[in-house]
């Protein structure tokens, strides 16, 4: 069974080497050429999968560990890579290869002819890549990884369209949540080593998800885990960080689809259920999941009724559902957030991919019908003042003041600490020159600022 | 110790140095170059041979065959051990790859022969370990950059003062050490407060940075990258301070450093300009191996990831710098207040920049990741924030380094009249250093294996102060270790 685990990791490496290299080589690749060896590395991969799940269906205990050797082995230190295909993993591994092997066939012919048409899915091998390692991973450096990989392709999708700013600005703030994300997950495997832990099967127990037992102290579980739900709260857009979700939006549709409506919104959940033996030991900690998972639900399903676009609706929806997920599992349950999670992406990517023909569909329905589809007054309309209602659609409208409560309190502080830590740095090299001492000053930009930017 | 096959050492350094003086005799750059070139290719040829040789006798120190030099100076000037191994063909490469990617339209304020002499004072200082050997390289080593400020008719006072402090705190803490017994114990304050000193200045510690920030806003962008990206602070502190330095003096230099490197970052993130920006962000990431190496005595793991960062470092700040220096080459000072939009013009600087700025900050797959893991891995086990603190300053690295990819690469197509594509010479510097960042990334085992012999070695050298912490034994490994390690 090892060399089908192999092949799972394997297709997305291999993908995005045929793709990468030529780019680092300056050699343009054809669409067709490019097509081949996405849908090579499609079906091979979800074949293997397929078939590693048939082979652990008639297993008492489906677990299987997959051991790819050492990469660093040190006195004191070693790197193992370790695969684990279980009820958690193999579900999310084959639905990653079915919506993006779904999105790359949509997307050959959505992308035609578009300048960074080989960008594109290299950038979405990276995240297939990132999405398998992440799933598959035996251990929470592993999983590390391919968090990384994933948030780096997500940057880069949104800001995909690079001529215009409001991508590029939109890209740079997720990437900004996503480094938060980062470093909470690495200080969660830091604190995890410091405890003694890191690899799964030490941590959670080798029986097949979700029958482990979790090796840690309440304590401990409590301080990872309120690590490890920062970070599942900046990849999932939980509050506070639910703000950079529809800015990802400006990316091209098919990746919107694929990584905000169906898999990597879904990573911070799938984190929490893959570690879910250890949140079983703090009641606080869960007790903290469910009331984040109910608030952000709520959140996202008062601003996703004012938003005027269809994409930034379809997210808002999405992650109403995501919150409900996490939630679910702050409750201690495991297979119905799993479901959940396979019939929210699969839901979230058909309405993104038939998102662009959205008036096209409400016109035949139009004139199906006859007449203009019904406008309904929802319950709420009936029994809230219309003061509050207002006030409703403002906080609404501007998701929550989330963003401009990050900028207020966290960015402009930040950077108006280090602008001043400049100012003074230029001042005491002034004053040792005997005069001006910065060139740098003359180079002026033509318009534009870094806090507009910021 | 054992012998070379060939005097490479010797032979690295004399390349260099005959080198210096033919290009110093040429006024026609373009031919400068060419020889230039030659030189800097053989010096590279001669430290590789060497680095393979060394591989090849599996020694513990290797100098040269024929002892030409040691005749003449009566002593082992020059040496290779685990610790210089790799740091001298990684510096050799930088100084050849410089030039190689000098484009035409900065040939003439590139000095050839001023660059050569340099290299063959970086590499005598790698080579060296007479602690006033390692004086001497590291105070002429400042003379070429000076040279060039002047020339250019640039402020050099912040420059000068730095360096002659510098130079005096190291002259005065070894005066001291020679008169209470040399190295092998510990010494009194009047050695180590000139030497703690001296390392924090040469190595842009806070607040004794700002020389470093000036010579980036002054001096050619080839000269400063050249003159910093080595570390040779680093070095000194390995050399002088780390075999006579108490504890205390560990830790002050590692919380230094641990501040430099997350204020350095932060600093990173509000430049407006990219040298500055670049600068802040080599000055973030030399911080963070110096906080290895301070925490190195306590747990023996930082030490090896702050070796591993060194190298790492070295190739992928070193390539970072010349894509910078690319784009300078095409549309001068590069604002970071507006977007370029260079990105249709020159993808591949656009994958280089992206592809060394991650390998810099530990991104998966790259040459960086697993020195950074295990220098995070070691520091939190000796102190947990010094971990906590690493990890906020790779975060902020990283934001600042996406930011700068966005503002240059991005935007409106800038439109120009000549062609902006990358040169054969700067595709072969790219192509070459992603190669080494990938192949390090994804093949990382001989590098950290040398890396932890390099470790191992250092810490050897403070058994007279106090036992230091073994490495584990294999058998230890696999008893308590490989559980909690397992990645």
């Amino acid at each position: 069974m090892a060399w089908l685990g192999e092949a799972v990791i394997i297709c997305p490496v291999a993908l995005l080497c045929a793709l990468g290299i030529p780019s680092l080589l300056s050699r343009r690749l054809a669409e067709t050429t490019i097509n081949r060896f996405l849908q090579s590395a499609m079906v091979i991969g979800l074949a293997a999968s397929t078939l590693m799940l048939c082979m652990m269906l008639p297993m008492t205990n489906p677990h299987v560990a997959v051991e790819l050797g050492n990469w660093v082995s040190i006195p004191g230190y070693e790197f193992h890579l370790k695969l684990i295909f279980d009820r958690l993993s193999v579900p999310f591994v084959m639905l990653s290869y079915i919506l993006c092997g779904t999105i790359f066939a949509f997307a050959s012919r959505y992308m035609h002819r578009e300048p960074g048409y080989n960008r594109f899915f290299t950038l979405n091998a990276v995240f297939l890549l990132g999405m398998v390692t992440t799933s598959l991973a035996g251990t929470i450096e592993t999983l590390f990884a391919g968090w990384e990989l994933v948030g780096l392709s997500s940057a880069l999708l949104v800001a995909f369209f690079h001529e215009r700013p409001a991508p590029v600005r939109n890209g740079l703030r997720v990437w900004c949540v996503y480094r938060v994300s980062d470093a909470a997950l690495l200080i969660a495997a830091l604190t995890l080593h410091h405890f003694g832990h890191s690899d799964f099967e030490k941590v959670l127990g080798i029986e097949s998800w979700p029958g482990g037992r979790a090796t840690v102290s309440e304590y401990e579980a409590l301080v990872v885990g309120l690590l490890l739900l920062l970070a599942a709260a900046g990849k999932s857009a939980l509050i506070p960080f639910s703000g950079w979700l529809p800015r990802a939006m400006e990316g091209p549709t098919p990746s919107s689809a694929v990584f905000y409506g169906a898999l990597s919104v879904h990573l911070g959940a799938f984190l929490l259920l893959r570690v879910s033996p250890m949140l079983e030991k703090s009641l606080t900690l869960r007790i903290i999941i469910v009331c984040l998972g109910l608030l952000t639900a709520i959140y996202a399903a008062i601003v996703g009724r004012a938003q005027t676009d269809i994409k930034s609706a379809i997210c808002f929806a999405s992650l109403t559902q995501v919150a409900i997920i996490v939630a679910e599992i702050g409750f201690g349950l495991r297979f119905l957030p799993l479901v959940h999670i396979l019939g929210n992406g699969c839901l979230r990517t058909l309405q993104f991919v038939r998102a662009p023909t959205l008036l096209q569909d409400y016109r035949q329905l139009e004139n199906a019908i006859g007449d203009r589809l019904p406008r309904l007054s929802g319950f709420w309309d009936s029994i809230l003042p219309y003061g509050v209602r207002v006030w409703l659609y403002r906080f609404a409208i501007e998701r929550g003041y989330l963003d401009v409560v990050i900028d207020n309190y966290i960015v402009d502080p930040f950077v108006a600490v280090f602008r001043w830590c400049d100012g003074m740095e230029r001042r005491w090299t002034d004053y040792l020159s005997g005069g001006r001492s910065r060139e740098s000053d003359q180079v002026t930009g033509s318009h534009g600022s870094l806090e507009e930017f910021l | 110790m054992k012998d070379f096959h060939l005097p490479w050492l010797e032979l690295a350094i004399l390349f260099c140095l005959v080198g210096g003086a033919w290009v110093g005799r040429l006024r026609n750059p373009h031919v400068a170059r060419r020889w230039a070139l030659l030189f800097s290719g053989l010096a590279l040829v001669a430290t590789t041979g060497a680095w393979l040789d060394f591989d090849y006798l599996d020694a513990q120190q290797a100098d040269d065959t024929f002892h030409l030099l040691s005749h003449l100076a009566g002593r082992e000037l020059l040496v290779m051990d685990e610790l210089s191994a790799p740091l001298l063909p990684l510096a050799a490469l930088l100084f050849f790859l410089v030039p190689l990617a000098t484009l035409q339209t900065k040939v003439r304020r590139f000095s050839f022969a001023w660059n050569l002499v340099s290299e063959a004072l970086i590499l005598a200082l790698f080579s060296c370990q007479e602690q006033w050997g390692i004086i001497v390289f590291l105070a002429v080593g400042t003379i070429p950059p000076y040279l060039e400020l002047r020339e250019r008719g640039k402020p050099t006072h912040v420059y000068i003062i730095h360096m002659a402090l510098f130079i005096l705190l190291l002259v005065v803490g070894w005066t001291f050490a020679e008169i209470e017994g040399g190295s092998g114990r510990v010494h009194s304050l009047w050695v180590i407060i000139p030497l703690l000193g001296a390392i924090l200045v040469r190595s842009g510690i806070a607040p004794f940075h700002c020389w470093m920030t000036d010579l980036f806003e002054h001096a050619s962008f080839g000269t400063a990258l050249l003159f910093v990206m080595p570390i040779s602070g680093a070095y000194a502190a390995v050399r002088l301070v780390l075999p006579i330095a108490p504890d205390w003096v560990l830790s002050s230099i590692g919380l230094a450093s641990l501040f430099t490197a997350v204020y350095a970052s932060g600093m990173a993130l509000v430049q407006t300009e990219a040298r500055r920006f670049f600068c802040y962000l080599f000055l973030s990431h030399s911080a963070l191996v110096l906080v290895g190496l301070e925490v190195g005595p306590v747990n023996p793991l930082a030490l090896t990831g702050a070796l591993c960062v060194w190298l790492s470092v070295g190739m992928a700040l070193g390539g970072f710098g010349l894509t910078l220096r690319a784009l300078e080459a095409r549309r001068g000072r590069l604002s970071l207040t507006h977007f370029h939009g260079l990105y249709e013009h020159t993808p591949e600087l656009a994958i280089c920049f992206l592809l060394t700025g991650l390998a810099s900050v530990g991104f998966p797959g790259t040459v960086g990741f697993v020195g950074t893991e295990l220098l995070i891995d070691g520091a939190v086990e000796a102190y947990p924030y010094i971990g906590v603190a690493v990890v906020i300053a790779g975060a902020l690295n990283g934001v600042a380094l996406i930011k700068t990819y966005f503002i240059l690469f991005t935007g409106t197509r800038y439109t120009s009249a000549v062609s902006l594509r990358i040169r054969t010479r700067e595709r072969f510097a790219v192509l070459l250093l992603a190669s080494l960042i990938l192949i390090g990334g994804i093949y990382p085992q001989p590098g950290v294996h040398s890396r932890n012999e390099a470790a191992k070695a250092l810490l050897k050298t403070r058994e007279a102060l106090a036992p230091s912490p073994t490495f584990p034994s294999p058998h230890h490994v696999e008893e308590h270790h490989t559980p909690e390690h397992g990645g």
